[in-house]
């Protein structure tokens, strides 16, 4: 309905944005009325994602007639500022900020490294970029998920982590338990994805490629490789960092560094 | 050199041991020897640090100053796990691990790879009065069944001094009663030292030969326990 209004693309991708925020801030209105506690992290949400996607999108405007190198510090601008956005939420486990980024480095930078490599990915900005951002974001979600649900593992069962520990068992033992649902947690949500694909939802790429007239079956068929990837991507991303942070969660002499939960 | 060929007469020997968090000195200076075979009890009030000093023994913890020698030897010198069995401790919640009695009391040798075979698992079972529960899931147990698969699950380390946390503290009175007849039938049938965390006078005068007070982080009195305990009631 819009259109018929606004001839200018820009004005009419805000004007569907301003609908969009509308919408949204009345969600935030409910929030409000049953006192969820959530008004500033929606807030905050809206309008950073609404900035920085906006802002994204001037700039790819920009550098996609630019050399394929710019794709690799953009990647790297990404993948950083993933692992920073992993740690805000997950303050207590020592050393996070870098097995994130060794994680999310070592899961997002080898599938993305791999699918351009083998042409799974068209070696040009416009796919490398948005295709590259959706492993990074895969990674960055599983590893927070990872993150979070180890530590809360760890602190509710600290009582039997250090009767492990006093009995004389190697960290990695005691710990094995919590680290596997930890590694399960994060990977519920991208199985779920996959076998929900097409039948529950339709993704982002495969929804590009239909709204710009690709063939459906080749959509379909590039779907699952950017579904399948992601899902290489976190499970690579969660095996590392599990594997980095059982040791983080122990010093030296193997005492338990995450504190129990008040009973 | 083996450790059971040459053993100093004082077997264990805390100097100057100090603990704190976040800037809070929960253990000041504390200085103990004991020898092989004592029965040590730590008592004080809540809050007194009693807890944290067995958790510094069992190296749960690390102190932020001083230092404790085990037969001699500075007990940071030893790996934790050697020290951990060595110094086997019993928590005040017993912190079974979902299985059976059974893959409870194998734990501990198991992670040495060792296999606890059935005569042995008998007789820890029987030790702590719980004959024929080794196939129990220990969902299944009351919480003094639970306590006392934990004092079997340590025990099965033989360790050199059994580090008892206020053992009976989360028992009501009848368990707590059975749980105090199994730790001293344990201690009437073994060579082992024994170190007693309680907050309960009468408990420890079952237990214990010997008293260490603490109070507010300090040790404030050593001595044979009706004598600590004497002097402390007429304070």
């Amino acid at each position: 309905m819009l259109s018929r209004w606004i001839d200018n693309q820009i004005l009419l991708g805000a004007a569907q944005a301003g609908v969009t925020m509308a919408a949204a801030l009345l969600v935030v209105a409910v929030t409000m009325r049953l006192k969820l506690g959530l008004k500033k992290d929606i807030l905050v949400g809206l309008g950073r994602g609404l900035v920085q996607i906006v802002a994204v999108g001037f700039l790819l405007t920009l550098i996609f007639s630019a050399d394929l190198w710019i794709s690799i510090p953009i990647i790297l601008v990404m993948i950083v500022t993933a692992g920073f956005i992993t740690v805000q939420r997950i303050k207590s486990i020592p050393n996070a900020l870098w097995i994130s980024l060794a994680g999310i480095s070592a899961g997002a930078g080898l599938v993305i490294l791999v699918m351009t490599i083998l042409g799974e990915i068209k070696q040009d900005l416009t796919s490398i970029i948005p295709i590259g951002s959706m492993m990074v974001y895969g990674a960055m979600n599983a590893n927070a998920l990872m993150l979070e649900r180890f530590h809360s593992e760890l602190a509710s069962h600290a009582g039997q982590v250090e009767a492990g520990l006093a009995l004389g068992a190697p960290p990695e033992q005691v710990v094995a338990p919590y680290a596997r649902r930890a590694v399960t947690a994060a990977m519920i949500p991208r199985i779920n994805g996959l076998q929900s694909l097409g039948i529950v939802w339709i993704p982002g790429a495969m929804s590009g490629m239909l709204l710009s007239g690709e063939n459906p079956a080749y959509a379909g068929f590039y779907q699952f490789v950017v579904s399948g990837s992601i899902f290489v991507t976190v499970g690579i991303t969660v095996l590392i960092s599990i594997v980095l942070v059982r040791k983080q969660v122990f010093s030296k002499a193997e005492q338990l560094l995450i504190r129990a939960e008040e009973n | 050199m083996e450790r059971d060929e040459i053993k100093s007469p004082v077997f264990l020997r805390a100097e100057g041991l100090g603990y704190q968090v976040d800037g809070q000195v929960l253990l000041s200076d504390i200085n103990f020897e004991i020898s092989a075979g004592e029965r040590i009890a730590i008592f004080g009030p809540s809050g007194a640090g009693k807890s944290t000093l067995i958790r510094l023994l069992n190296r749960l913890d690390e102190p932020v100053s001083g230092t404790a020698y085990l037969d001699g030897q500075d007990y940071r010198e030893i790996p934790s796990r050697v020290l951990r069995r060595r110094l086997g401790m019993v928590m005040q919640q017993p912190n079974l691990f979902p299985g059976s009695v059974a893959e409870n009391i194998r734990f501990g040798p198991t992670t040495q790879g060792e296999n606890l075979d059935d005569a042995r698992l008998k007789a820890l079972l029987s030790g702590v009065d719980l004959a024929g529960f080794a196939d129990r899931d220990v969902a299944k147990l009351s919480g003094g069944e639970a306590q006392r698969v934990n004092l079997a699950r340590t025990l099965a380390n033989k360790p050199e001094v059994l580090l008892l946390d206020e053992p009976t503290s989360s028992l009501d009175q009848a368990a707590r009663r059975d749980v105090e007849e199994t730790i001293l039938s344990v201690l009437d049938s073994g060579e082992v030292t024994c170190i007693l965390v309680s907050h309960d006078r009468a408990q420890v005068l079952r237990l214990a030969d010997r008293v260490l007070m603490l109070e507010g982080g300090k040790l404030i009195a050593d001595g044979p326990v009706e004598e600590v305990l004497d002097a402390q009631s007429m304070d």
